[in-house]
């Protein structure tokens, strides 16, 4: 199983680096330390999404509202600094994750005590989050000059050469990998999505768990929510609308397994990356943006094919089946 | 998408509740009771509701939906769910677009609108009836490559200069206010009820969404099944494209975004079982017109869309949400 998944990231390390050999090619700068620097910051967000995404799709649930947590969380923190910017920051991006969380844990109780299907939970909480962005804001932006300037700096500012953004997603990365690796709450999350039916008499509590994972989710959301409206200085009701169909995509070409129980933190982070190379690569490669759309949905499908031989051959299949009955 | 029933405990009772007893009890019931109580509230919060015009242009805001949601409710009903129906719509009016450029007239045009919804349909049913891939990965794939090839087609730029006559699909009138869409809408929630409830092929798609190991050994050709049901829902799409189309008068590459996760919502609305194996086309049919009033009714009221939309989502944890804490509370009652 292990060496499986070793060969895959692998594999997507080595299509990431063709990647970024074949824009290389055509352009030489792009391979430059400094512009791959850039590329990782500017997929960071992807990435922190990714990661709680993954925790989510672990327990064979998935959250569509992540999207919509981000721009409310940060349609929240815009207004907050804006109204007093005498909040310090630090406490601004704790109140971001602690708002993200609540929101996700909204998802992962309705799930928990009601067991709703999470696809339904997180569909209507996405259309509720994104409507209360509205109600809040009745419908007017946050622009940059109403931000505070510590508030629009903390993204971009450069530690040992790089950006507090790109900490902040290898934090989340280091954090979530030890998390899933080496402590009891995440190996449950493995747990949960690999069989339910055995993860109870193994003695752990499914809904619960199910419940962690969006907190977890919820909060990873609220922080890339700071991260985003600070970032691009602007906060209005549609932002990354539609973004977290990009971040299950992320997960999907990462070869993290829909039906739970399957993935790596390496993975989350490779499939977001290579979402991340593709949108930055095609305008300086002189190909229409508007070719990106298509590039991911093949991109997705072309996954999703490999990840089901993958599976196939590491014997899941039968297992499937029989859990079925 | 998967859940398990560790938790469900199936008692069968002695006998069956009378067939009266049934309907009142029915998802189908309770949702008209809404969709009643809703019909009430907007004639008393605007005198404009009731007004026959009015309420022929408010059909428009679930015609269209509706009918890829019957195509959706059997998709969903069978254990699978298809989320590029939005993106098929845009790929299919593009194309359309796309051929009026060249002159070609409206019987060429639906021509062109079937031929795409059937290949897209068959695209996602490839992948997920006989590859075996989750249909809600493979279809947000393809959500992302058919209206992706709209964007590289289109770009910022629209198309438009429809023919005249292909006008009639979205604005035209069969009788008074009785619109053309209407009656298409009508035509094919009594074909799929038909197809649902009153075929062989609509019994089989119940029972792979409620076993479909099972089902295959009772000797229902599963892939086959799922396959026509994804190459129905992109002839659905098709159609539905057409009339949003030819209602709009012109196709940018953004047309109909979002209403992937609106229609499910109106499919789960109407008591369709999201896990798959159980639901009802009138259930789908009440649903997408209390949806429709609910939207309607709320505009008449100057609420903005994005407002409706939490009502939306509200309505569809809620009628989840409700029987099962019902349901909760009166087994602590038995108990």
């Amino acid at each position: 199983m292990t060496s499986i998944r070793l060969s895959r990231d692998v594999l997507l390390t080595l299509a990431l680096i063709a990647l970024v050999f074949l824009v290389y090619l055509r352009f030489p700068d792009f391979a430059a330390p400094q512009s791959l620097l850039d590329v990782f910051n500017d997929t960071s967000i992807l990435i922190i999404l990714a990661l709680g995404q993954m925790a989510v799709v672990l327990t064979r649930c998935i959250d569509l509202s992540m999207a919509s947590n981000l721009a409310l969380v940060g349609m929240c923190t815009a207004m907050l600094n804006s109204a007093v910017p005498s909040i310090p920051i630090p406490l601004l991006v704790l109140l971001a994750i602690l708002l993200g969380a609540l929101l996700g844990s909204i998802n992962g109780l309705l799930v928990w005590k009601l067991d709703i299907p999470p696809i339904v939970v997180t569909l209507g909480t996405l259309t509720i989050f994104r409507g209360l962005i509205f109600l809040l804001s009745d419908g007017q932006w946050v622009n940059a000059h109403e931000m505070s300037p510590a508030f629009k700096a903390l993204p971009r500012y450069s530690l040992l050469g790089v950006a507090v953004l790109s900490w902040a997603a290898l934090l989340c990365v280091v954090c979530m990998y030890i998390l899933l690796t080496r402590t009891p709450a995440g190996r449950a999350f493995y747990a949960v999505g690999g069989n339910p039916d055995a993860a109870v008499y193994t003695g752990i509590n499914v809904g619960r768990t199910r419940f962690n994972a969006f907190v977890l989710s919820g909060a990873l959301s609220g922080i890339a929510g700071y991260f985003w409206v600070s970032r691009y200085a602007v906060a209005y009701v549609d932002i990354a609308a539609g973004f977290e169909l990009d971040v299950v995509a992320a997960c999907v070409i990462g070869g993290i397994s829909i039906a739970g129980g399957i993935g790596s933190v390496a993975g989350a982070v490779l499939g977001a990356l290579f979402l991340g190379v593709i949108k930055n690569a095609l305008p300086v490669i002189n190909i229409s943006p508007f070719w990106q759309q298509a590039i991911s949905g093949s991109a997705i499908i072309v996954a999703v094919i490999f990840n089901a031989r993958s599976e196939r051959r590491a014997g899941r299949i039968i297992l499937k089946q029989a859990e079925k009955h | 998408m998967n859940s398990d029933n560790t938790t469900q405990s199936n008692v069968i009772p002695d006998r069956l509740r009378s067939r009266f007893v049934r309907l009142i009890g029915s998802w189908e019931f309770l949702l008209l009771g809404v969709g009643i109580l809703i019909f009430i509230f907007n004639t008393q919060a605007s005198p404009y509701f009731l007004d026959p015009w009015n309420l022929s242009d408010a059909t428009f805001n679930f015609t269209e939906k509706a009918m890829i949601a019957f195509a959706m409710a059997l998709v969903i009903i069978s254990g699978e769910i298809d989320l590029s129906v939005a993106s098929i719509i845009a790929l299919v009016s593009t194309c359309m677009g796309f051929a009026v450029q060249l002159g070609v007239d409206t019987p060429g045009l639906l021509f062109i609108a079937l031929i795409v919804g059937v290949a897209c349909g068959a695209f996602n049913g490839f992948l997920v009836a006989i590859l075996g891939l989750p249909s809600i990965v493979v279809t947000i794939g393809t959500l992302s490559l058919f209206r992706g090839i709209a964007y590289i087609v289109l770009g910022d730029k629209a198309y438009s200069g429809y023919p005249e006559s292909f006008a009639f699909f979205g604005q035209g009138y069969v009788w008074w206010v009785i619109t053309f869409e209407i009656v298409l809408f009508i035509v094919f929630a009594a074909l799929f009820y038909v197809l649902l409830h009153r075929t062989s092929f609509g019994r089989s798609t119940v029972a792979i969404g409620n076993n479909p190991t099972a089902a295959l050994f009772s000797g229902i050709r599963v892939a086959r099944v799922k396959f026509i049901l994804f190459v129905l829902t992109g002839v659905m799409s098709a159609v539905a494209a057409v009339c949003l189309t030819s209602r709009l008068g012109s196709t940018r590459p953004s047309i109909a975004v979002g209403w992937e996760l609106e229609i499910v919502t109106m499919v789960v609305l109407g008591g369709v079982n999201i896990l798959g194996g159980s639901g009802t086309i009138p259930g789908v049919v009440i649903a997408a017109v209390v949806m429709g009033m609910v939207t309607f009714g709320l505009g008449l009221l100057n609420v903005p869309g994005i407002v409706m939309s939490i009502f939306i989502g509200l309505l569809l944890i809620g009628v989840i949400a409700l029987p099962i804490i019902i349901q909760r509370a009166r087994s602590r009652v038995n108990a």
